[in-house]
């Protein structure tokens, strides 16, 4: 029996497709939202180490499974290799409803105005096709606040003077400083900076009927006990659903766009729970997907009028990815500075995110949340024992006596960082996997030196006895904060879609994930995906005349 | 304190952290190692873990165990690099010590690990593995062992948890209890 015909369809139940599903639903649009993965539960990773969205070593809690949805890393030399989700070069977020939103750090940061003007404030940049995007900050900064209330932050950034300007304060007070946090906000005023709390996705009090977070240890990599953690799964994908005009669809994984003789999109052909072809008609339809996926659905929706994938007239789908490049400095004290309360990040500082001399860009520094023990196992100074009597003392003995402070650089956007799809290697359905290549520009490093610096610095003036710097900026870019492959732009020969995420070439096909970056900002990126969601969700409303879409 | 008498002197000192030295370690049945290997990767991780002044290490925590499951579960596509690794570190010794890893002394165990870990082993016996790379891998999945969830098979009673203080389960929250699943 054929599926009932709905007003949309969103493809990714993650960060920018729960919040558009919502948008829509509560403006009596029906939809069906697919999502890959289903819905997270507790019971199957409580506080697993081995096994969570931080350390995958024996899988991914949150998805995907490593037999099913394979991926390929093509190198320099042409040399070609098949993953699955148990490293970092994989670059998978999650595959649940809420995706990267339940098991994240929570953090949620505004841009600052220059992110959404980079090449205005810095100017052309070799070897970069870095631009400024076709929104500026003052139009996104309604939906900000919009995520910001609807979905959930604490915070309170009237510390930081280079915050950008809020019409409304954040719905929480903040987070009290650890007492790394502490000592490292002390410092950092002693050297004339702004440190100021993090603003988080994560409820410092009650808030919309859930309760406050208990500061657990295991919380980033993982769902949270009491719910006090604020993802899609857990506010706009209820909401949508309370509407009664939201279905979601679980263990679906969706294979093309479907585009009728004019080349609309006509709905989509996906692969339900129990590995059946189906077919879902729509008036329209969003990509969600995140930014590997979604360049991946979009260059294998191929047919006649759209023979390299649909929207992909410009050739621009699948390039530019970017993500952030972590980089930063760590320090070992002589007395204990970490309480191990979770989940440990509280210090913020924006000092360095833009004019910085000889930078372009730059990105925020926060200290690190806590590590678990295998991870600590893993954190040791240069030079220190990778194993036996001295690995071990030093885990026993420097566990609470270290700091670290990192931040995300802001990459260089890099044509040739791209996704492709490769024909030969198949997922469990058949579909063809994305494949992906290239690597970050060669300044991404040079900005991480400068910032490791900065970082390096705090620590040292916080009194560690010892101290080195973690540079990062090498390789190919992607991972959790992955971005940039179906590119917003006022110009349909160097973008993808418009400034409201709609495909320069099929009016009823839109992006609404992190695929629309320009750049990607020195921060983390969520609370930008969210806004974006509601920016483009609210678009769609308003162009919509009840039954058809103008 | 030599490590002999340190041994003795934790077993009849630690009290509740009761520990078993090497030699006293009881065999569980493997799932993917025979006996013997089994006996060279206890060996390999009490050097990386060892039992010290702060407690049990890894043989103990029954990290082999952990080790063994995963090769049958999750590493299985290490399997082939774990035999050949085991038979050139084992070869290796028998020319270089005329004696297997696991029956050398402590001391000199340690000293033929910092060689492995130069690739300053015979060579005719590693063709096609990476001395060094074979013992980062065997480090890492200890590691994981001892430090990891004991819900899959090593860190026994918790006890590199009880090492660093950390309270298990931790006292927030739901404190459920996942069991071992498949066993
Ligand atoms: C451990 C961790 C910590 C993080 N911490 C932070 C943080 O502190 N702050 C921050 O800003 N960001 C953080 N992030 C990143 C953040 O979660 C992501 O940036 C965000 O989720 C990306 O949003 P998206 O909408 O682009 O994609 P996603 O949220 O990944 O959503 C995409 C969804 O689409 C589904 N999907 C993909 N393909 C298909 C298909 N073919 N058919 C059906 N469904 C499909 C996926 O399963 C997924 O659910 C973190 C992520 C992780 C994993």
């Amino acid at each position: 029996m054929a599926n009932k015909h709905v007003n949309a369809i969103v493809v990714g139940a993650g960060a920018g497709g729960g919040v558009v599903a919502k948008e829509l639903a509560a403006n009596g649009i029906s939809v069906i939202l697919f999502e890959r993965g289903g819905w997270p539960v507790y019971d199957e990773c409580i506080n697993d180490e081995l096994r969570n969205q931080r350390t995958f070593v024996l899988g991914s809690a949150f998805g995907p499974d490593w037999d099913r949805h394979p991926r390929v890393l093509l190198g320099k030399d042409g040399t070609k290799r098949i993953v699955v989700a148990n490293g970092w070069d994989y670059s998978h977020i999650a595959a649940c409803v809420g995706s990267g939103t339940v098991s994240y750090g929570a953090m949620a940061w505004r841009y600052m105005p220059e992110d959404f003007k980079m090449k205005t404030t810095y100017g052309s940049v070799a070897g970069s096709t870095l631009e400024d995007w076709p929104i500026c900050y003052d139009e996104l900064e309604s939906c900000y606040e919009k995520a910001e209330w609807e979905i959930g932050v604490s915070g309170d950034d009237r510390n930081n003077p280079f915050a950008a300007p809020r019409q409304k304060p954040y719905p929480m007070p903040p987070f009290e400083n650890t007492k790394e946090g502490t000592l490292l906000s002390a410092a950092a005023r002693r050297l004339g900076l702004h440190p100021f709390p993090i603003p988080m996705l994560r409820n410092s009090v009650p808030y919309d009927g859930r309760p406050g977070c208990i500061r657990n240890r295991t919380c980033i990599g993982f769902q949270c006990p009491v719910d006090a953690k604020n993802g899609t799964h857990n506010t706009v994908i209820p909401a949508a659903m309370a509407t009664g005009h939201c279905t979601v669809k679980t263990h679906c994984q969706v294979a093309e766009v479907t585009t009728g003789t004019k080349g609309r999109a006509t709905g989509v052909r996906y692969f339900d729970n129990k590995d059946r072809e189906q077919y879902q008609t729509a008036d329209i339809v969003i990509i969600a997907a995140s930014a590997i996926e979604t360049a991946r659905l979009l260059l294998n929706s191929r047919s006649k009028l759209f023979p390299n994938g649909i929207s992909n007239e410009s050739g621009w789908v699948g390039r530019n990815l970017q993500g952030h490049a972590y980089t930063g400095a760590d320090g070992l004290f002589d007395h204990d500075v970490r309480d191990r309360i979770g989940p440990g990040a509280t210090f913020g500082l924006c000092d360095f995110n833009h004019h910085n001399k000889g930078i372009i860009g730059g990105g925020l520094l926060c200290n690190e949340f806590h590590d678990l023990p295998y991870g600590f196992s893993q954190f040791r100074p240069p030079g220190a024992a990778r194993w036996g009597k001295a690995h071990k003392e030093f885990q026993v003995k420097m566990y609470r006596r270290i700091s670290a402070i990192r931040g995300p650089i802001q990459e260089m956007p890099n044509f040739e960082a791209r996704i492709t799809v490769d024909e030969t290697v198949k997922d469990h359905w058949g579909i063809p996997v994305a494949a992906l290549s290239g690597e970050r520009h060669v300044l991404d490093h040079e900005h991480c030196k400068f910032l490791s610096a900065r970082a390096e610095e705090i620590i040292r003036e916080a009194g560690a006895y010892q101290t080195w710097k973690t540079i990062g900026g090498k390789g190919l870019s992607g991972s959790q904060h992955q971005c940039g492959t179906a590119r917003m732009g006022n110009d349909p020969k160097t973008s993808v879609v418009n400034k409201y995420g709609q495909s320069h070439q099929v009016d009823n096909l839109f992006v609404a994930d992190a695929s629309l970056f320009v750049t990607g900002g020195g921060f983390n990126p969520v609370l930008t995906i969210m806004a974006l969601g509601y920016h483009v969700g609210n678009y769609i409303v308003k162009n919509w005349n009840g039954s058809k879409f103008k | 304190m030599d490590r002999r008498k340190f041994l003795k002197s934790t077993v009849t000192g630690l009290g509740t952290m009761a520990m078993l030295p090497a030699c006293a370690y009881d065999p569980a049945p493997f799932r993917f190692f025979t006996q013997k290997e089994a006996e060279c990767v206890i060996a390999l991780t009490d050097q990386i873990i060892p039992a010290d002044e702060s407690g049990p290490g890894a043989v103990y925590a029954n990290v082999v165990n952990y080790i063994d499951q995963q090769l049958v579960r999750v590493f299985r596509n290490e399997q082939s690099v774990y035999k050949k690794g085991i038979t050139a570190l084992q070869n290796s010794c028998k020319k270089i010590y005329g004696q297997l890893f696991h029956e050398l002394e402590f001391d000199t165990q340690t000293d033929f690990l910092i060689k492995v870990e130069s690739n300053n082993v015979p060579k005719e016996f590693w063709d096609g593995i990476d001395p060094a790379q074979f013992f980062s891998m065997v480090i890492r999945h200890t590691m994981q062992g001892f430090y990891g969830s004991p819900v899959h098979g090593g860190n026994k009673n918790y006890i590199s948890y009880r090492l660093m203080k950390l309270e298990y389960p931790q006292v927030v929250g739901q404190n459920r209890y996942r069991r071992n699943h498949g066993e």
